[in-house]
């Protein structure tokens, strides 16, 4: 079936089938790899994306149920203006080794800054507890988020 | 890693979801959050050959959760995080919110998905037992019926819904007088299926007895288990800990476990009979408050 999905402002039309993964159409049908495939088994989360603003896994949801809705991957976190806040933290904190699951976590972590502008250590440990990083012990990701909501909050632009 | 090919209808009302699912029978299900029913269809544990989406349907009954009547209503589209975030909701049923699964589950994932998969590992069950909630579901014209959850659940993976029947909610009581509830979970890392679960529920009397409880267990039998002996135990006693260590010691007479990977079946029982107690001092505390 036909579908159009809103993937970083730019619509994606395409004939599906309706078992076809969203990580699949936006891997192989809309060519961005940023979107990593871990476990494949909902587990790992490392497949994260936003959907209407909201953390899912794309790997446990059909493309056909993001028909008409709007998806970011880290592809669609830079603007014009530069690297979105959580990206230059990551960079600048060091929240990553190997980088397989830091779009997952950056993506997380932009989200929690959106609806908290200010998070605690235990908070941003709760929302990325569905997020497995098997390199960093996961000290520097908390440090990057927290640094990335401080830079937002100081800009104005949470 | 793709599931087995089948039929996608994305239905734009209640009725046209049950007239999908009846012309289907029981190949056809229901897809709601679909973070069970998709990775069991992916390990091919699944192979459904209609899928009938009804996240589309635009019903404020399947996307609310409301109080009305002493009952607290949780619509069939409702996610497990709108229930953690939500101030209509008290007891077991907030106490179990944020322990469903990981957060990114939490985003999709329903408790009406859940209570119709009927896994022995899926949480919200016990709250339902805990708390004698009813399932609300509705057939081919118009045709709606009410079932106890004690009813509704079946067996392992099986609820008691004809093949043209739909969930539409559940309805959980919510008491008039003093009450409370508690989920204690034992999980080995956040995502993972309880290796020990235990819901409670208390409602105290006038004079501070107890004169309603409910206890259910999840994880250590083959479905989600009430603790009736448990139950009988404390009603009509006044709360104290020793009632409560009573009420444990029979939980964990009830249960069931299994050795496996999570734990040995003796260490699940001492589990159980230790979270009982907790669960049953915190949903006292509550109603005393």
């Amino acid at each position: 079936m036909e579908i159009t999905v809103n993937i970083n402002g730019t619509d994606h039309t395409a004939d599906v089938e309706p078992r076809l993964l969203l990580v699949d159409h936006i891997r192989t049908g809309a060519g961005l790899t940023g979107t990593h495939i871990g476990c494949d088994t909902t587990s790992c989360g490392v497949c994260t994306v936003l959907v209407d603003g909201t953390p899912v896994k794309s790997c446990t949801m059909l493309a056909v149920q993001a028909d008409g809705r709007s998806v970011t991957t880290v592809e669609g976190l830079k603007s014009a203006d530069g690297l979105h806040p959580v990206q230059q933290a990551f960079s600048d904190e060091h929240g990553l080794q190997c980088g397989f699951c830091t779009p997952a976590m950056m993506l997380v972590g932009a989200a929690l800054i959106d609806e908290n502008p200010a998070p605690s250590d235990d908070e941003v440990r709760w929302a990325i507890s569905g997020n497995l990083c098997r390199c960093t012990g996961y000290m520097n990701i908390v440090k990057a988020i927290q640094a990335a909501a401080a830079a937002a909050s100081s800009n104005g632009d949470s | 890693m793709l599931p087995a090919q089948f039929d996608y209808v994305a239905a734009s009302s209640v009725d046209e979801a049950i007239a999908a699912k009846a012309e289907g029978g029981d190949e056809t299900r229901f897809l709601a959050g679909g973070q069970s029913l998709l990775p069991m269809m992916k390990l091919r544990f699944a192979t459904p050959s209609k899928l009938v989406d009804i996240n589309r349907i635009a019903s404020a009954g399947l996307n609310s959760i409301r109080r009305h009547n002493g009952q607290l209503h949780i619509g069939a589209l409702v996610r497990h995080a709108d229930i953690a975030a939500s101030d209509a909701v008290s007891g077991a049923v907030a106490s179990a919110a944020p322990w469903i699964s990981d957060p990114l589950v939490r985003n999709l994932g329903t408790l009406c998905g859940s209570v119709a998969h009927c896994d022995p590992e899926g949480d919200w069950n016990s709250v339902l037992l805990a708390t004698g909630a009813e399932v609300v579901v509705q057939g081919p014209s118009d045709r709606r019926r009410s079932i106890d959850i004690g009813d509704f659940v079946v067996d392992f993976f099986t609820n008691s819904l004809a093949d043209d029947e739909m969930v539409l909610g559940v309805h959980i009581p919510v008491p008039s007088g003093p009450s409370g509830g508690s989920y204690q979970k034992l999980e080995r890392k956040v995502g993972d299926y309880a290796t020990v679960g235990v819901a409670a529920h208390l409602e105290l009397a006038a004079d501070g007895t107890i004169s309603a409880a409910g206890v259910a267990m999840t994880s250590v039998a083959p479905i989600n288990r009430k603790a009736t002996e448990a139950e009988a135990l404390l009603v009509g006693n006044a709360p104290s800990a020793e009632l409560f260590a009573e009420a444990g010691e029979a939980a964990a007479a009830a249960a069931d476990p299994r050795d496996d990977v999570r734990g040995s079946a003796r260490w699940k029982r001492q589990v159980v009979a230790a979270f009982t107690g907790r669960a049953l001092a915190a949903a006292a505390e509550q109603a005393q408050g």
